[in-house]
């Protein structure tokens, strides 16, 4: 599917790097973020949280708090009402609703079990005070291995794995398990020459978006339900909500605004439910925010976990066989990334023998959510790390072990599925070139890493309506929350399709009830596939164009041809109106145009990424100075250059974080004790050096400008570059995350024992 | 016949077997044919006439929105590939 | 509810009066009383520079500041950056070198990189890292950030 008529090798727009419209409002501080809204008669809610990791809730007594003045409204789970019948699209809405407020036991330190709405929130932090919660207090699990003992406390009766088919097992109470396997993997590795195994450990880690929940609800007087949240997908949002309060979905209208970060951890419903049922309770508007506290303890990071790999390699550099077994955390409800988790691991790579297994574990900390290609940083860590080890053990080169494997196109992927055309090898080939593969590293204790890495593309349901305007300048709604840039690459493939400027081209985000429905601004889908939607509703209008110029020059649509903005007769050259010539006379000959693209495209591609580092290790504190940092990564075809080399630049970044020094940190009683940006150690601007960005372009042919997403393989290869950087500095094999001085230390000094 | 590929954790419905054929003009009219050869096939993929949840459906390297609709020629390859989510 | 304070102050150099409670914060007071939103939170604990201000010239985060002991004093915030409609040189450098991607840390930032460029005009990457290192980003990896800044730098020592 082609923008009419246009000649793809010229792209006008694609590929510029034009300045965002929305840009201005952000640096002025007008730009309007879920906490900047002010309702007339606002409230603001708080909410009481479980100080237990696992407690069972004997009652709950407001009577106190709801009587404090300024207090106009108590909730708990009794006002919930019965969850709708969940829908063939939905999350499990009663394990839903229960993690927004804890019913009969708080599964996690931090669950909600009240909430309030008052005058203010030091009198709803007051009221709080007031609420007397009678605990029993239960023993709780808080890492994998605990939680899958024979002895652990079973933290659901009836836990339904609820997964890829409905024959997974449960492995134990608080598990489900999956697997992927083929072939045979006793023959792989008896064709070995070396085999590795190793295990690993992760922690628990946060997203860390700057801007914490915020939600505002408002009842009308005809009991509609408007709500302004943070989130990435208004559409979920709503439908969460409509389950939740069991209430038609059309009487909800969720707006959109500003989201000051999220990668993965705002798909769901948290305050959302709390704030609403609180409203309607008051009949006020009642907004809620969650502090940097609650953010951390109650809402989805992503698994820690305990990973096993046994890899083996043939003496010509084949991969021959791969065992690998993962349990990822689910936290207090099952549906956790282990199932991604296990796929990405040798995905991009040819292992005709393998046996993947996952378990995904429930334990008493959040529900843990996506974030950023979920799974796949941890799956990153264990096995490029093994395959620098194998490449080491065999006298390879670990780029040239990695492209004797990589996965082509037209290769079967686990479950055989063919691979869709992805450029692997070039992508290998540009780091092995770059003159940082070979750059002298002069000092001590200095060493190189590289990984390599692998994540999916996402495609799915996008709308978008477009009018054109009498002036010659374009409207386009679409129903995807931009949270980086989109608007501007979504009015940039609506610019180029058309044939006019990009500034001639208005984006904006419409509510629940303005625009058709959009599935969230995840899976880095929006460029692809709202792109595509976007595209498709040029092409109609086009088409409409077409037929008002062939009506303006007395002849058949077919004699009528589009390219590059201007429509000419192909019977007499001399008749020609540009788009904005034709806008000018829409009205006279029918009307102004307008119309309107769903889409739910094919031909998602895949993300490929490579990461290279230098770090330097201090073997007296331990602590690792990243000295030179490369990403490389295949865009398919970058819309917006700049766009695109700050999504790698910032998923880089996480990564580091993720592999130096981010960790929840639990107590012995299952509380979190680094509830704050200071003790959960995300990097500061001093924390690593610039990132430079390598962007390759292997067309995705599911896409008209041939657009692959870019937004989360960057993370995945940060950790096990490093890891195998360090590796490389003073030979010791990180097998835990995070890579913390105080790790790097004991690893340092067991292998200096070892030695002796 | 379309050819279906079975993934390990319902091979053992299957005797083991890893990839299966049926005729069928839709992805849903060939599982009712491999079913027949493989009672249990279709209920581990569907429930209540729609597909269940967590499975996504790709035929011939495309992964569509119609999912069980979806139509299928007579060289056609069936996928079940499990539904990913994104952050 | 607490007595509330009569507090005269002045805001981006406008004489400004409100009443305030002494447990607010000079942050709550900015967004909640004002409705001056454009300084933002990020974690309320001082811990993250999204609600930078400056209080008599000094760098502050608004979550740690008393709204009651602004009294007398002159305080700057993201909304007084541009003059008279005209971008802060660091205001077109951001938008220019794309400094920024969600936004919700840009007003912190800027407010933060105005003191360093009035203080040290021609910041090194390593300065201005270091002054910068109380501001946090989660979206850019900073990159894009220092090399706003560096372009700033450059063209308000050229006058342009």
């Amino acid at each position: 599917m082609k923008a009419g008529g246009k000649r793809e090798d010229v792209l006008r727009v694609i590929g510029t790097t034009p300045i965002r419209p929305d840009g201005l409002d952000k640096v002025t501080g007008r730009a309007i973020f879920a906490d900047d809204i002010h309702l007339p008669g606002m409230l603001h809610g708080k909410v009481l949280r479980s100080p237990h990791a696992h407690a069972r809730i004997k009652s709950i007594d407001t009577r106190q708090a709801a009587a404090l003045p300024g207090v106009h409204a108590v909730i708990s789970a009794a006002d919930f009402p019965e969850p709708a019948k969940p829908t063939s699209k939905s999350a499990d809405i009663s394990d839903l609703a229960t993690n927004c407020m804890a019913t009969t036991t708080a599964l996690y330190d931090g669950h909600a079990v009240a909430a309030v709405a008052a005058e203010n929130i030091h009198i709803a932090g007051q009221a709080l005070g007031l609420i007397e919660v009678d605990y029993e207090v239960l023993d709780a699990v808080l890492d994998v291995r605990s939680a899958m003992a024979d002895d652990a406390p079973v933290i659901h009766e009836n836990l339904k794995p609820g997964f890829f088919f409905a024959s997974t097992k449960k492995a134990h109470p608080n598990a489900g398990r999956l697997e992927y396997s083929d072939g045979d993997i006793s023959k792989g590795f008896s064709c070995a020459s070396v085999i590795v195994e190793r295990t690993f450990t992760t922690q628990t880690v946060h997203q860390g978006y700057i801007e914490a929940h915020i939600s505002t609800a408002l009842w009308d007087a005809d009991d509609r339900l408007s709500v302004w949240t943070s989130c990435q997908g208004h559409f979920d949002i709503r439908d969460q909500l409509a389950g939740i309060l069991n209430i038609p979905m059309s009487h909800i209208n969720v707006i959109p605004l500003e989201v000051g970060g999220a990668f993965g951890g705002k798909d769901s419903v948290y305050l959302d439910p709390l704030a609403a049922l609180l409203s309607k309770k008051c009949g006020r508007p009642v907004k809620m925010a969650m502090s940097r506290n609650e953010v951390l303890r109650a809402t989805g990071p992503s698994s820690g976990s305990s990973m096993r790999v046994r890899m083996g390699v043939d003496d010509s550099g084949k991969l021959v066989a791969a065992d690998i077994s993962f349990a990822f955390e689910a936290g207090a409800f099952p549906g956790g990334p282990v199932s991604a988790g296990i796929l990405t691991a040798t995905t991009r790579y040819n292992i005709p023998n393998y046996r993947l297994e996952g378990f995904d574990v429930i334990l008493n900390k959040p529900k843990i959510r996506p974030y950023r290609a979920p799974g796949a940083t941890q799956s990153h860590f264990a096995v490029e790390t093994v395959l620098d080890e194998l490449a080491e053990k065999l006298g390879m080169d670990p780029i040239e072990l990695r492209i004797r494997n990589a996965m082509k196109t037209g290769d079967r992927l686990v479950l055989g599925y063919p691979c869709p055309v992805i450029g692997g090898v070039e992508l290998l080939e540009a780091v092995r070139s770059h003159p940082h593969y070979r750059a002298p590293l002069d000092g001590q204790n200095q060493g190189r890493g590289v990984a390599y890495g692998f994540w999916y593309g996402g495609g799915g349901a996008s709308s978008a309506e477009l009018s054109v305007n009498a002036d010659g300048t374009v409207q386009v709604c679409t129903g995807s929350c931009d949270m980086s840039g989109t608007r501007m690459t979504l009015a940039m493939q609506t610019a180029e399709a058309l044939g006019i400027q990009v500034s001639e081209v208005q984006v904006t985000t419409g509510d629940t009830q303005s625009i058709g429905f959009t599935l969230p601004a995840w899976g880095s889908r929006t460029t692809f596939a709202t792109g595509i939607a976007c595209i498709t509703v040029a092409e109609k209008v086009i088409a409409k164009m077409i037929e008002r110029a062939a009506g303006i020059w007395e002849t058949d649509n077919s004699n009528v041809r589009f390219d590059a903005g201007v429509f000419t007769n192909t019977n007499d050259k001399l008749q020609a109106l540009t788009f904005k010539q034709l806008a000018a006379k829409l009205d006279s000959t029918g009307g102004l145009l307008s119309d309107q693209a769903s889409v739910s495209p094919q031909g998602v591609g895949f993300q490929l990424a490579a990461y290279l580092v230098d770090v330097e290790v201090d073997t007296q504190t331990g602590k690792v100075s990243i000295l030179r940092s490369t990403i490389f990564q295949d865009a398919g075809k970058a819309v917006h250059p700049d766009y695109v080399a700050g999504q790698m630049q910032g998923g880089v970044v996480q990564g580091l974080g993720w592999a130096l020094n981010e960790a929840y940190i639990y107590r012995a009683d299952g509380t979190l004790a680094n509830t704050s940006f200071l003790d959960y150690r995300m990097p500061t601007a001093l924390d690593q050096p610039m990132t430079e960005t390598v962007i390759l372009e292997t067309p995705n042919p599911g896409h008209p400008y041939g657009v692959r997403g870019v937004g989360e393989v960057s993370i995945v290869n940060p950790p096990a570059a490093v890891a195998n950087a360090i590796y490389n500095a003073v030979g010791i094999r990180m097998d835990s995350l995070p890579m913390s001085p105080t790790a790097v230390l004991e690893k340092l000094w067991e292998h200096q024992a070892a030695q002796l | 016949m379309a050819i279906v590929w079975i993934p390990s954790t319902v091979r053992e419905l299957t005797n083991g077997k890893a990839m299966l054929e049926a005729d069928g003009n839709t992805v849903a009219e060939v599982i009712r044919n491999i079913d027949l050869a493989c009672p249990g096939i279709r209920s581990a993929l569907i429930d209540d006439n729609s597909l269940r949840a967590g499975i996504i459906i790709a035929v011939d390297g495309s992964i569509g929105s119609r999912q069980l609709l979806q139509p299928v020629r007579p060289d056609s390859e069936i996928h079940f590939i499990p539904a990913i989510f994104g952050g | 509810m607490s007595e509330m304070v009569h507090v005269k102050t002045t805001i981006n150099g406008a004489a400004v009066d409100f009443l305030c409670e002494p447990r607010q914060s000079l942050l709550e007071v900015l967004r909640d009383v004002l409705y001056l939103t454009g300084t933002k939170e990020g974690c309320n604990d001082g811990n993250c520079g999204s609600c930078t201000v400056t209080l008599d010239g000094v760098l502050v985060n608004a979550c740690c500041v008393l709204g009651v002991e602004v009294a007398g004093k002159a305080v700057t915030t993201i909304e007084g950056m541009a003059k008279n409609g005209n971008l802060h040189p660091l205001q077109v450098a951001f938008l220019e070198e794309t400094g920024l991607q969600c936004g919700i840390c840009t007003p912190g930032f800027l407010v933060s990189s105005r003191a360093l460029l009035e203080r040290h005009p021609a910041p090194s990457e390593a300065q201005i890292r270091h002054w910068l290192a109380g501001n946090l980003c989660r979206c850019t990896g900073y990159d894009r950030i220092i090399l706003a800044v560096q372009k700033a730098s450059k063209r308000m020592l050229a006058g342009t």
